[in-house]
């Protein structure tokens, strides 16, 4: 197989509150030898709010992201649900809108820069299912799961809208029955757990406007996951994440149950199936703490 | 090989009567379906061949009155237009058919929508304008104006997306993207006059766009197209053109990350915690924040890391900004 080399959209989180989700990534990509070249120079894609205050700014910026990956000619990975969908829906709404692409670009000239569409933006879980394989990945595990239940919890920007998100896959995701993080789970030889909040909202994008609404949508998903009698949940996405592992205190409080379960990022459960330690993945980050590593 | 064109399905179907039960329970059915079958076609031969006291909405069998809409494996669809292979292929073989919204189940798939119709009202779901009594001519809208209801006219207020909204779900008060994507269809049309009025009206705290949880489950379950979180993200940016964005966490929110972009490149995230909470209001993440400082997930403000290239972003940023807060 040739070898699998993209440009790293990192996003804001992986540089501040989950270190952990950097180092993990950094780990697998070169245990699975794929070479990942870091786009510096990217801004925040605004994270699903700066387009509700300036659309063609946030378009502006996310094409700007976009530029640099083409200058290296390289499909974009993203290792953020939501920078995923801020920077597949600029990608579509510009490859589909000629006119918007021009004053885009217009802007872009400003700057030496220019969109031109040629570079593929991918969430590093579909890029590990269409391009590298969770056949090879089943071959590479040194050290299988299967003494534990896995509730995977997909995040919302990564399934919803599937026609957008389908324009990238080779393996197509149905938003109420997604199966690519099952599969990953069974590839690194866990027992994935079925129930009803995996392919939910966490409440993140609305913690600050909405806290109660935000508390219980968490609340939910964790209590989901322990009453499928989940040992931990896993995620793409580091701002579930982020809710998921900081704020079960608050959700706790708002569904009236305690709920807690540790939660790894996806990269952090290939890691630990292939073999890496847990400083290497960084699971001291973890304010649940990861009991069983 | 000649395609398979029956396939046998077992349905659990939703019963429930408020007059003479708790607690719903379900009926379970094993049919042939073929090809051609839509989910109403399951219903009737339920209602007509097994038990006639199933109860469901169903009238115009075109996907156009909106009343058939139901879940089936918590997928909100419309059954006279939802084809059951295409449910099969995605789900398997087992199916269950669930009312919109079982806590406000009536009987069986039959449900009490008034807090939709009533949240749906309250947006002024009509044109206002100045009526000529004895006009000589149309009253024309450009095709680039009426571009600019993109689809938010072909909803057919089914409420199949209100019944989804998780928001809607733990927030009596939030009027949901149905109600919003009405909003937007008749303060978006040239003609109309009290656009500002309705704008005033989903900008409220709590009940406004700005608690939507963007979970894009509206725009995926649509079974219209109407994408309603394109509306409402087309309703914060009306109230910010419009000049009536109140000072309150939200909007500081949709700001903050602008003002962080501009410094750094990337989001502060401390900051921009700061930025939308206020001096006090931040104070009661403090709690959540020492715990995550104290496992390395808080960087302090002197090792705030910056994108490369900055000064393209702040030059980006100067030209390419369209509204002021």
């Amino acid at each position: 197989m040739k070898e699998l080399k993209y440009a790293l959209f990192t996003g804001c989180t992986a540089k501040e509150s989950t270190p952990e989700q950097m180092m993990s990534t950094l780990a697998v990509a070169k245990k699975l030898g794929i070479e990942l070249i870091e786009l510096t120079e990217a801004s925040c894609c605004g994270a699903s709010h700066l387009q509700d205050y300036d659309d063609f700014l946030s378009l502006v910026l996310n094409a700007r992201n976009i530029a640099y990956a083409e200058k290296h000619g390289l499909t974009m990975v993203t290792i953020c649900n939501t920078c995923q969908l801020n920077t597949a829906m600029t990608k579509h709404r510009l490859d589909h809108n000629a006119d918007l692409k021009a004053k885009v670009n217009a802007k872009l000239a400003e700057v030496g820069l220019e969109y031109k569409g040629t570079s593929q933006v991918t969430h590093f879980l579909y890029a590990i299912i269409d391009d590298f394989g969770l056949d090879k990945i089943k071959e590479m595990v040194v050290k299988p799961l299967s003494q534990f239940n896995i509730a995977p919890f997909y995040g919302c920007h990564n399934i919803r809208p599937s026609e957008l998100q389908n324009e990238t896959h080779q393996n197509k995701e149905n938003a109420y029955n997604p199966t690519s993080l099952d599969d990953l789970i069974i590839a690194c030889g866990g027992v994935n757990v079925d129930y009803n909040e995996k392919n939910k909202c966490c409440g993140f994008h609305a913690e600050l406007q909405a806290p109660h609404t935000a508390a219980v949508l968490t609340g939910n998903a964790v209590a989901g996951a322990m009453d499928a009698n989940a040992d931990w949940m896993v995620t793409p996405c580091p701002l579930c994440h982020l809710k998921l592992d900081t704020q079960t205190h608050h959700a706790s409080v708002a569904i009236g149950r305690d709920v807690s379960l540790p939660v790894l990022h996806m990269q952090q459960m290939i890691g630990l199936a292939l073999g890496c330690t847990a400083s290497e993945l960084g699971l001291k980050h973890h304010v649940t703490k990861v009991n069983f590593v | 090989m000649e395609a398979i064109t029956k396939q046998n399905v077992t349905f659990k179907v939703f019963r429930f009567n408020e007059e003479t039960d708790y607690l719903p329970y379900y009926n379970t059915y094993t049919l042939e379906v073929t090809h051609e079958e839509v989910v109403l076609d399951i219903l009737n031969r339920i209602k007509w061949d097994h038990d006639g006291s199933l109860s469901y909405r169903r009238s115009c069998r075109h996907g156009i009155c909106g009343v058939c809409s139901i879940k089936v494996n918590g997928k909100g669809i419309l059954a006279c237009k939802s084809r059951l292979f295409e449910l099969i292929e995605a789900f398997g073989n087992e199916l269950t058919i669930e009312p919109l919204s079982t806590k406000r189940a009536i009987k069986d798939l039959i449900i009490d929508k008034k807090d939709f119709w009533d949240k749906h009202a309250v947006v002024k779901p009509f044109l206002t304008g100045d009526i000529d009594e004895a006009p000589t001519s149309e009253h024309l809208v450009s095709p680039h104006d009426a571009e600019k209801l993109l689809e938010a006219d072909y909803c057919i207020q089914c409420g199949a997306c209100h019944y989804s909204c998780p928001a809607v779900e733990i927030n009596d008060q939030f009027m949901g993207p149905a109600a919003f994507a009405s909003a937007y269809r008749f303060s978006a049309d040239v003609r109309d006059t009290e656009s500002e009025d309705r704008l005033h009206l989903t900008n409220e705290e709590a009940s406004g766009v700005w608690d939507c949880v963007k979970c894009m489950e509206c725009a995926e379950v649509c079974p219209k197209e109407v994408n309603p979180i394109e509306k409402i993200t087309k309703l914060h940016n009306m109230i910010f053109e419009a000049g009536i964005a109140k000072n309150n966490v939200a909007t500081r929110h949709a700001v903050g990350f602008a003002h962080s972009i501009a410094k750094h490149g990337l989001l502060d995230e401390g900051e921009l915690v700061r930025y939308s909470e206020g001096n006090i209001g931040v104070l009661k993440h403090v709690p959540v924040a020492l715990k995550m400082f104290s496992k390395g997930k808080i960087v302090l403000p002197w090792n705030m890391p910056k994108s490369d290239k900055l000064d393209e972003i702040q030059k980006l940023i100067k030209s390419s900004s369209t509204v002021k807060f």
